[in-house]
């Protein structure tokens, strides 16, 4: 039962240098949990001190934005993809 | 040159050297260009600037690209109109309309990716690319074309033919993404780190593509003759164009090229000029945190004629929110068709022929000006940034009015002597 998360470029020091990592599936914020177990460090970078999504970050399932789903609380099915992306681009 | 400018975090602080980064590996905050002021105070004075070329480069000790030749098809040094007709009919005493429809490819990006490509050649890139809601996607292609970089331009179906078409010509690759621009967008952030030697403009260069719209706040100083305007109002879709503006102002003040305006401090804490950001009703989640009084820009699914501003998940939304309340600006959403009426009212007054993103920037002008945000007696300075050719279709056919005649003398002096055979469109 697992998902894969794709990890922006300036992440990959903390996953060995992969692009691509699989994890356990469940809500957002359990497969971001289950990332962090894998690869220490990576969490403080996507979630605030309150455990809030920082502010310039992005998370899309499925090609969807987080945003307009249920937030951290959106299921991430078997097989999907959880994408990483900066916010700040474009304009 | 490269000492006095780094790249530093807008959230955090954290400070990172020169090259294509666009975003803290900390807290994913924005990067952002930041100066050495009491360097630069020697460097930039106005007899230099006037000794420069007439165009945005002028002003290279301002921007963040060392010496050497740039990437230019000649963009900036744009008209500043004195507006009297339209200012007349708003009820402004001193009215400007920043005419950046006239640059090469027809919208203020050009001043945008002149710099970022600029810098790009710097860095040592071959490859040249951006996502674009049309205005973006004409100026790369164009640019990239004349510095001989390949370029990849990604847009969202959808967008307006002659965009399309103004872009293709050029000869680089275009790929229309089956999705909207935040689709593009966000597709373009990914590919970044796939496509390490690409210059995505508006993404891994996007520190350096946006100090280009500071030129927008420096010639509109520099053509008033070194004096400020009281209050400015300018297009929102991602809001880096705003926040620049505001950037340019507060850094003329600071190297004491320009003096504040009569009443304010040269250190006052809200910056020396109001600026009002102007959004389609159909893609405003910047006004609409405005209005709400939040912190908090939710992002939309864009619904508007005014495609160059559907953006619906802005990038800068927070940093426009806050100049704008810091400024003591005004925020404002209009409807489509309140942007038609805009497009014409600029057009029959100043015989200007603004894209939907104008008629957006002209329809808040006018709804500020009727509502009392902008005071009869303020310097006001409003930035129209795209061309109308580009966005003709719209405008409804009813538009193209016209009489038919026939030809001969007497058809046409008959047609003359007649009232209008055709009715106005407002």
């Amino acid at each position: 039962m697992s998902v894969i998360v794709r990890i922006p470029s300036q992440l990959r020091p903390l996953t060995g240098g992969l692009s691509e990592v699989r994890v356990e599936s469940g809500t957002v914020r359990q497969v971001l949990s289950n990332l962090e177990s894998a690869h220490g460090g990576i969490e403080a970078r996507l979630l605030d001190e309150q455990g809030s999504l920082r502010r310039h970050v992005n998370l899309f399932v499925a090609d969807q934005d987080v945003r307009f789903l249920q937030g951290l609380e959106t299921a991430v099915a078997e097989g999907e993809t959880l994408s990483i992306v900066p916010a700040v681009a474009g304009g | 040159m490269s000492s006095l400018h780094a790249l530093t975090c807008r959230e955090c602080g954290r400070q990172y050297p020169e090259g294509p980064l666009h975003f803290c590996e900390y807290c994913f905050g924005p990067l952002e260009v930041t100066y050495d002021y009491d360097a630069l105070a020697g460097l930039a004075d106005p007899r230099r600037i006037a000794a420069g070329p007439a165009n945005l480069w002028r002003y290279c000790s301002l921007l963040p690209v060392d010496a050497g030749e740039k990437v230019s098809l000649g963009a900036g040094w744009t008209p500043l109109v004195r507006a009297r007709r339209l200012g007349e009919e708003l009820g402004l005493e001193e009215l400007y309309v920043k005419n950046d429809t006239v640059n090469p490819t027809g919208s203020f990006k050009d001043r945008v990716v002149s710099v970022a490509l600029s810098k790009a050649r710097q860095l040592g890139f071959k490859v040249a690319a951006c996502a674009s809601t049309g205005n973006l996607a004409n100026s790369v292609a164009a640019h990239a074309a004349a510095a001989g970089l390949d370029s990849v331009v990604l847009i969202p179906v959808g967008l307006e033919q002659v965009k399309v078409l103004t872009t293709a010509v050029f000869g680089g690759r275009l790929l229309e993404v089956e999705g909207n621009y935040d689709d593009v967008n966000r597709l373009c952030g990914e590919l970044a780190s796939e496509y390490p030697d690409w210059a995505f403009v508006n993404v891994n260069l996007r520190p350096y593509y946006a100090e280009g719209s500071k030129t927008l706040a420096f010639e509109v100083a520099e053509q008033l003759g070194w004096s400020l305007p009281d209050h400015v109002v300018v297009p929102v879709a991602s809001g880096s164009q705003l926040t620049k503006i505001d950037k340019g102002f507060r850094e003329l003040v600071r190297l004491g090229l320009v003096a504040p305006r009569p009443g304010r401090q040269p250190d006052d804490p809200a910056g020396p000029v109001r600026v009002s950001g102007a959004q389609a009703a159909g893609c405003s989640p910047v006004a609409t945190a405005f209005a709400e009084g939040s912190d908090v820009v939710l992002p939309v699914r864009p619904d508007t004629i005014a495609k160059s501003l559907s953006i619906g998940n802005p990038a800068d939304g927070y940093y426009a929110l806050e100049v704008v309340r810091r400024t003591g600006g005004q925020l404002a959403a209009v409807s489509d068709e309140e942007i038609r009426a805009g497009i014409r009212l600029l057009a029959r007054t100043e015989g200007i022929f603004a894209e939907t993103a104008g008629g957006v920037t002209i329809a808040t002008l006018a709804r500020l000006a009727r509502e009392g945000a902008i005071a009869p007696g303020e310097r006001v300075v409003a930035y129209v940034t795209g061309n109308g050719l580009k966005t003709v279709e719209a405008l409804a056919e009813g538009w193209a009015s016209r009489e038919r005649v026939g030809a001969s003398l007497a058809a046409v002096v008959e047609a003359i002597e007649s009232p209008r055979s055709h009715k106005e469109d407002q």
